[in-house]
């Protein structure tokens, strides 16, 4: 499919909780020349923890009819969430892999009308950045060249399972430290830097206060570091770093999506970024 | 006697047809354990669920608590030297617990959201007011906004059974 366009994704927390991550990420790509076409109608991935947990089979149905709706497009998928990764690059795994899986998901399809074909390539957007972009052309697009010291936040969804994904080191990644350091920002090391931010597998819906043990136990090494900012490439691991907070006396680290970084570094106005829905203030 | 476990050979076997095949590759080294952040601070032990599962022990899985301690972070199938596919296999045992109505009600009412708007969070005035603000369309173009979607969207659920498995919108 055509290389400078994309079907984004948006999912549910960032339009609905961060939307300055998705006014970000309009900004970027525009600016990068791509045209990002609208999803019109898509819902929910759904969620891999949530739903998928509750039932394979619905999650993979309306995962599917996402698909469908960027393939009648022509185009791939740009996400910018791992939830949002996650589940519809594994579903589509699941329907390119198994023709009579994706045969009996169509006829649930065709009940709305609809049939996805398994052409669609699903993409997180920092991968993009890395491997189509590169440092050459991302650089004669920043303005502004950043200083803070970060602590970049992988979550689990990004890279793993890499039995089928294949973007980075399960263990020890650098794509996304990399991608910081493009602007002039530090990604300092911490302690446990691969432990997950402890909301996915519907554990923060069902059990906050255990979710909240693993954020603690990330934060409490962020903090040890000194970092400025928590960076990370998921709405749902933000929002737990960012309204975890709220709920754990002594940390307020401000927590900032790779994208919102990107749009500081292009010199795109504060407003455009949507900072006022942070908990924790973001002060730059 | 009452502490006799009777294994359930139909209930392994189960696990496997639904796509646990990785399931019988097992050999209890506990890799997974040590791995589990789930597992640091708490008595949940994967090893121990996947042991269960082998054995068949269905009544001692599906009303557990134990089983939705996993965040889904994959560490454990990282590092599994069996390459045993942990993470869909627990996945697996949830959705028959869900099927046997072991679901915590907080959960119940993300599903309920899920069919009410085709999102997993509600949408908030304030939110809107700050989409406008930065130059966005006040809702989302999604489900939120076409109602000939989110119709679509719960035809879909109807069919896979969705709504009456969480108990109705």
């Amino acid at each position: 499919m055509a290389a400078d366009k994309f079907a984004l994704f948006l999912g549910c927390v960032a339009p609905l909780r961060y939307p300055g991550i998705e006014k970000a990420t309009r900004e970027l790509f525009k600016a990068l020349g791509y045209d990002l076409r609208e999803m019109t109608g898509a819902g929910c991935c759904p969620a891999p923890g949530v739903i998928r947990s509750f039932d394979q089979a619905t999650w993979l149905a309306l995962a599917a009819r996402n698909l469908a709706i960027a393939e009648k497009q022509d185009c791939d998928i740009l996400t910018i969430c791992n939830g949002c990764y996650g589940s519809l690059y594994e579903a589509n795994h699941m329907l390119q892999e198994d023709p009579e899986l994706l045969r009996k998901v169509n006829v649930i399809l065709s009940e709305v009308g609809m049939k996805y074909e398994g052409k669609v390539r699903v993409r997180h957007f920092a991968d993009v950045l890395f491997k189509d972009i590169g440092i050459e052309k991302m650089k004669q697009k920043f303005t502004k060249p950043l200083t803070y010291n970060v602590a970049v936040h992988y979550g689990c969804h990004f890279s793993r399972p890499t039995k089928i994904k294949h973007i980075d080191d399960p263990e020890r990644p650098h794509v996304l430290d990399e991608l910081v350091e493009w602007t002039g920002a530090k990604s300092i090391p911490y302690a446990d830097k691969q432990m997950c931010c402890g909301a996915g597998g519907g554990v923060r819906s069902r059990d906050a206060k255990f979710a909240l043990s693993f954020t603690e136990a990330k934060l409490k090494n962020m903090k040890a570091v000194k970092a400025q900012f928590i960076i990370d490439v998921c709405p749902f691991c933000h929002l737990q770093f960012d309204r975890g907070q709220k709920d754990l006396p002594g940390y307020d680290i401000p927590v900032i999506h790779l994208a919102q970084l990107y749009g500081l570094a292009l010199g795109l106005p504060v407003s455009s970024l949507g900072l006022e829905a942070h908990e924790i203030k973001v002060t730059l | 006697m009452s502490n006799v476990k009777i294994p359930d050979p139909a209930f392994t076997q189960s696990i496997i047809d639904a796509g646990g095949k990785t399931l019988d590759l097992c050999y209890q080294c506990g890799t997974c354990t040590g791995s589990c952040p789930s597992g640091r601070t708490t008595a949940f032990r994967t090893r121990q669920l996947i042991r269960k599962a082998q054995l068949g022990l269905k009544d001692d899985i599906l009303p557990s608590e134990e089983l939705w301690m996993c965040t889904t972070c994959y560490s454990c199938v990282e590092r599994c030297p069996r390459d045993v596919d942990i993470v869909d296999i627990i996945i697996l045992m949830r959705n028959m617990a869900v099927q046997k109505g072991y679901m915590a009600e907080d959960h119940k009412k993300v599903g309920r959201s899920l069919i009410n708007s085709g999102h997993t969070v509600p949408a908030s005035d304030k939110l809107k007011h700050l989409r406008v603000s930065m130059g966005l369309s006040e809702n989302p173009p999604t489900t939120i906004a076409d109602p000939k979607a989110l119709a679509d969207f719960k035809k879909i659920m109807a069919k896979t059974g969705f709504d009456k498995l969480i108990g109705g919108a």
